[in-house]
């Protein structure tokens, strides 16, 4: 296989693609199956569809109304992530979510929201199906747009003006946005082992 | 302890010492005490109290999340009790009452459905034995090969009987539309955990079990209902399956970008890294152990391959000049905890003893130099390097 180093970096849309591409016939073989079921289940109940809460794809599909700016977010961040994150997100009992920008390749890497993560949708569905760490789920939507906002602001990302809603934050184009690559292995020539 | 002893507590102590005194005393003419009976039968079995092997938890300032390990140095055979089955929580163990749990599946589907326990209770079932080994299992070793045991360093992984039902058949019931790619798991754990699953492995092989060694699987095993995917990494086995919502991309989950994805030397990172490689273990002689002295002894371990089944496991016991084959316990299943035996004998002289596992694609477990020579010392996860024990002449098992 080629060493990962002199890999081209497709885009990560480009590798589900890819993946899609292959997966393309197994696919059409189930769909094509004469659909054999046993009318187990029920359809689910609107209450039901929206218990199941958001899921946010990298497209934005999944993202509620509301917003958020970089104030609130700031605000909401003193109340209820610094005590894990610390009051800038320097990391404490939580991970750093801000700096290590220029790390990856290092000996040393620092992987933040501003240094890895490639896309701030995601962001917001962790923020919003897991975080505050010991009360996930009590957040409302426009509290995870601030929150997002704020997180993105301390890393640069955005602008201390900033606004999040359902149009902007798809659209926040993250560091390390191109920083991801297809799966290689098996990657590894056997050589003549030695302790 | 001045009171005078009974005749049969001064038997006990002397069986406990192991001691002759008053049998000498007593002489043959001793009367017999009759045998004592054992405990009456019971609803639930518990292992022998001489039994004390536990998983080991990493001290953590959030019990809710970290990973348990599994004994494996003390394993036989090649199952684990799922009391004992490795653990990788994210937000604590949800307690599920099976009668209220649903599996939701929606999104680019005909038939959104709602299904029951029973629901899924009544479709066809099937049992596979499978290794389950989490992504970052030996993650310790790229910085150096440190693991003070086997169980420290390799226990985040176990073996289970699962039964379910095939994934494919819930897909079909609820009629895939043209276009959906992606599977998008999520367990009702606090965390709402979520993982994206291309659609071929959930048409090929991906099982909702609900059972696990013969019983319903155990809530830290994601009671009443698990995700199964075959020879992946155990992030994506998501637990407590709440919703399989069908999509026309993944969702880049934090659990599938921020972690769960491999930094290279050059700063790239590897996303959708499923398969968990060939790898294998020696667990007797294993770090913290100690031979008594020179003599025979079996060696044995444990190897698997989330691509297939094991096809050969070599052994060297002078650190790399000489393989030779171990012995695989048959039926070697595929994607399955194989395990390996060799007898050995330890002539009191220092040895570096290790393990590779071949897959049946051929695939040769790898040196941790070749390993680290192509993706560096941060990748963290699916470490899968030859593991070398040392044991040292006067028979205590260490780290090389």
């Amino acid at each position: 296989m080629v060493p990962s180093s002199t890999r081209s970096r497709p885009a990560v849309a480009a590798m589900a693609a890819a993946i899609a591409a292959l997966v393309g016939a197994a696919i059409v073989f189930a769909q094509s199956q004469p659909g054999k079921t046993f009318g187990v289940g029920r359809p689910p109940t609107p209450e039901e569809i929206r218990e199941l809460g958001a899921a946010v794809a990298p497209d934005g599909t999944g993202l509620p109304p509301g917003s958020g700016t970089v104030t609130a977010g700031r605000e909401l961040f003193a109340a209820q992530c610094a005590r894990c994150h610390g009051p800038k997100g320097e990391g404490d009992v939580g991970p750093v979510l801000v700096g290590g920008r220029g790390t990856l390749r290092t000996p040393r890497p620092l992987k933040t929201v501003g240094s890895f993560w490639p896309y701030a949708t995601t962001l917001w569905d962790y923020i919003n199906r897991a975080m505050p760490f010991d009360q996930p789920g009590r957040l409302t939507p426009p509290e995870v747009y601030a929150a997002v906002a704020y997180v993105l602001n301390l890393n640069g990302i955005i602008a201390a003006d900033g606004v999040m809603d359902n149009t902007s934050l798809p659209k926040v184009r993250m560091p390390n946005r191109d920083g991801f690559v297809a799966d290689p292995r098996p990657d590894i020539k056997p050589v003549a082992p030695k302790p | 302890m001045n009171k005078k002893r009974s005749r049969r507590e001064l038997l006990r102590m002397g069986a406990v010492a192991g001691g002759s005194l008053l049998a000498a005393r007593d002489g043959l003419a001793a009367e017999a005490d009759a045998r004592k009976l054992g405990i009456p039968l019971g609803p639930y079995g518990e292992r022998s109290p001489f039994e004390t092997a536990t998983r080991w938890t990493r001290v953590s300032k959030t019990p809710e999340t970290g990973s348990s390990f599994t004994p494996i140095q003390n394993s036989v055979g090649a199952l684990t009790p799922s009391s004992l089955h490795y653990e990788r929580h994210h937000s604590g163990i949800p307690a599920i009452d099976p009668a209220q749990h649903r599996l939701i599946i929606h999104g680019m589907v005909h038939r959104p459905l709602s299904l029951s326990m029973d629901d899924i209770r009544r479709l066809p079932s099937m049992t596979r034995t499978l290794v389950l080994e989490c992504g970052g299992n030996s993650g310790g070793e790229w910085i150096a090969p440190g693991a003070a045991d086997a169980q420290r360093g390799y226990g985040l992984v176990s073996g289970s009987e699962w039964t379910g039902v095939p994934l494919a058949a819930l897909l079909a019931e609820a009629g895939v539309r043209p276009g959906a790619t992606w599977v998008i798991a999520e367990g009702a754990d606090a965390c709402r955990m979520m993982r994206s699953i291309p659609i071929a492995k959930a048409m090929d092989n991906s099982l909702l079990a609900y059972g696990q060694n013969g019983e319903a699987i155990r809530p830290s095993q994601g009671y009443p209902l698990r995700l199964i995917n075959p020879g992946w990494e155990g992030n994506t086995n998501v637990k407590w399956l709440r919703s399989l919502r069908l999509t026309d991309q993944p969702y880049m989950a934090r659990d599938e970008t921020a972690k769960y994805s491999d930094l290279m030397p050059d700063g790239t990172a590897r996303i959708f890294t499923y398969a968990m490689e060939a790898k294998s273990v020696i667990t007797f002689p294993s770090g913290g152990q100690t031979l008594p002295g020179p003599g025979e002894f079996e060696l044995t371990g444990l190897a698997w391959s989330g691509r297939g089944r094991i096809d050969r496991v070599e052994i060297t016991v002078d650190g790399g000049a000489r393989w030779v084959a171990a012995k695989l316990q048959e039926p070697r299943l595929p994607v399955a905890l194989t395990r390996f035996r060799l007898a050995w004998r330890f002539d009191g002289r220092e040895s570096i003893i290790g393990s590779r596992a071949i897959d049946e694609t051929g695939y040769t477990q790898p040196t941790r130099d070749a390993l680290v020579a192509v993706r560096g010392t941060n990748s963290i996860y699916h470490y899968n390097g030859i593991k070398f024990w040392k044991v040292r002449a006067d028979g205590a098992v260490v780290n090389t």
